[in-house]
């Protein structure tokens, strides 16, 4: 039996510390790992847990990330719950997996300190591997502080263990500036953790031998187009269950979150959309803004996958809204971001139709600064009062050189 | 195809391909196949033709069609030394009691794995043209090759 961990009522923790601590709580069966910065000591605080007593699960090292999530793959199909962590380049050798796990709709827990991609070499954070997951077929949910990060993975089990979702989930913080960053975090008791969520329920699992069951299927022409659909079906009806998971943390934490959070919106002429640590930055430059008469809000999509097209087009729906500008912390390669694409194939189809701009910020850990977000405010303002888009489309925010952009507005 | 022992059981009931399709709401969660209709805890202990294999179990589909040429057994031959049975990596040669009773044609691939390992002089098996008859293969049978001194 797993000793209990004695915890403070407020503990001051980093976002890697805190998840370590939520996947302890969880009392996962088996974490398979392999180590990268900036998530390295989410599994390293695990591993002392398991060392220590605190954990009765299996801690499985591997040889590689790929191997990681095949080893979280295999232990999920044979019916425990299971969990890893992992950023950047990891993630990138895990990607042909992760999409074998959403396939196979195995709820396994991926922890994720964001973290940029090479080359060049880069281990600041940006949001390029969470860019990366976007099609894999996963939940991801986004914490924007260390207390987030803790809450988050909490949920993320709930979530993708539920009957009706059976898919698995990242939970995603900014590597460095979340993940390394100490914060007060109000953890919950460890019994009152694992009672939130619950005895893990294993579904067609390969250790149940009155039953045997093939996982990992070939299907052709004539039957992946219809396993595809259906999985896709899972992910966007699991809206409702994510939101009343949080709806039900709420009533047991006092902490309330959203798939789309919204600051200052119900009369927002102008408004960012952002990911991350930089909605803590954009909030702060809003409530500024506000007292020079600027009405500026911010729109943070918690949930990036499902993509929450219903909430984002209900955050836009404000008369007053004219500008909006979409944040994307990711190299596009050659297109527009794709907070920007999403956000604006929601935002065409309400009534305020606000006028969309796109800037590219923060790469491999650039600093993205309570300034700059007010400077980005001041120029959707400036769109707002000419009626029409005076830059570029898509800008890039705190770039060194002669300014880049591209694409102008047939609009106005 | 099915023969002998097994000529009467779900094997190769079917083409691969020919079970009903159904809409995306009926397939199942992650792509799952069943390998037994009901409760199958103690399955291990039957032989291949009591089990209640499901729909979905290679076992009740038939591939033979993939086949080109095909291994043709000679009981007069054999020895059963079971090194065939061992080496198949589709598990098609048919074997009770340690005594070879002859090739699943609805699972065999045509390879050749179990005439390249057999140690009979001539070989037990043979490979065939898919067309040639069974019988006629048998009537042809080579003789013993004598050792040159």
């Amino acid at each position: 039996m797993a000793k209990e961990f004695d915890l403070n009522e407020v503990e001051v923790w980093d976002g890697n510390y805190a998840a370590s601590q939520a996947l302890r709580q969880a009392q996962i069966d088996v974490v398979a790992a392999y180590p990268i910065t900036p998530s390295t000591p989410i599994v390293e605080g695990y591993g002392a847990y398991v060392a220590n007593g605190y954990v009765d699960g299996e801690f499985v090292m591997v040889e590689s990330e790929h191997g990681a999530m095949s080893g979280c793959v295999g232990a999920a199909a044979a019916g425990g719950r299971v969990a890893t962590a992992t950023s950047s380049q990891g993630f990138a050798l895990m990607v042909e997996v992760l999409y074998q796990a959403s396939g196979m709709r195995l709820p396994i827990v991926l922890t994720v300190a964001n973290r940029a991609l090479a080359a060049p070499l880069n281990v600041r954070g940006d949001h390029s591997d969470m860019y990366l997951g976007r099609d894999s077929g996963w939940i991801q949910l986004d914490a924007f502080n260390a207390q987030e990060a803790y809450d988050m993975t909490l949920c993320a089990f709930k979530i993708g263990e539920h009957m009706d979702v059976r898919l698995p989930v990242m939970v995603h913080q900014d590597g460095f500036t979340t993940s390394h960053k100490a914060q007060n975090v109000t953890p919950l008791k460890d019994a009152v953790a694992y009672k939130f969520i619950g005895e893990y329920v294993p579904v067609n699992d390969m250790l149940d031998f009155s039953r045997p069951v093939t996982h990992g299927a070939q299907t052709e022409e004539d039957w992946h187009y219809e396993h595809k659909a259906k999985q896709h079906k899972a992910l966007m009806d699991s809206r409702s269950v994510i939101d009343d998971v949080l709806a039900e943390y709420k009533e047991l934490t006092g902490r309330e979150y959203k798939r789309v959070e919204t600051y200052f919106m119900e009369d927002a002429e102008v408004a960012l959309v952002v990911l991350g640590s930089s909605v803590e930055t954009a909030v702060v430059a809003a409530e500024e803004l506000r007292k020079e008469g600027i009405k500026a809000g911010v729109v943070a999509p918690r949930c990036f996958r499902p993509f929450p097209f219903d909430l984002v087009r209900d955050a836009l729906e404000v008369p007053t809204l004219k500008a909006v500008c979409c944040m994307d912390k990711s190299a596009p390669g050659g297109a527009m971001g794709a907070l920007f694409n999403e956000v604006s194939a929601a935002a065409y189809t309400t009534n305020a139709r606000p006028m969309m701009t796109n800037y590219i910020y923060g790469l491999g850990g650039r600093d993205f600064a309570v300034d700059e977000a007010k400077r980005i405010f001041k120029e959707q303002k400036a769109h707002a009062d000419a009626g029409h888009i005076t830059t570029n489309i898509q800008q890039f925010s705190g770039l060194r050189g002669p300014k880049l952009g591209f694409f102008e507005t047939r609009r106005g | 195809m099915s023969t002998g022992v097994l000529g009467t059981d779900k094997r190769g009931i079917r083409e691969l391909g020919a079970e009903e399709k159904v809409g995306w709401d009926e397939v199942t969660e992650g792509v799952v196949l069943n390998s037994f209709e009901g409760d199958a805890t103690n399955v291990v202990h039957q032989k291949a033709e009591e089990r209640n294999y499901a729909d979905f179990s290679s076992y009740t589909a038939t591939v033979a069609s993939w086949r080109i040429i095909k291994p043709v057994y000679n009981r007069d031959v054999c020895i059963d030394c079971q090194n065939c049975w061992v080496w198949c990596p589709d598990t098609s040669i048919v074997s009770r009691d340690k005594q070879m009773l002859g090739i699943d044609y609805d699972h065999c691939k045509g390879c050749g794995v179990c005439v390249e390992v057999c140690p009979t002089n001539p070989k037990s098996l043979l490979m065939f043209a898919e067309a040639e008859e069974n019988d006629a293969a048998l009537a042809n049978w080579p003789e013993k090759k004598k050792k040159e001194k």
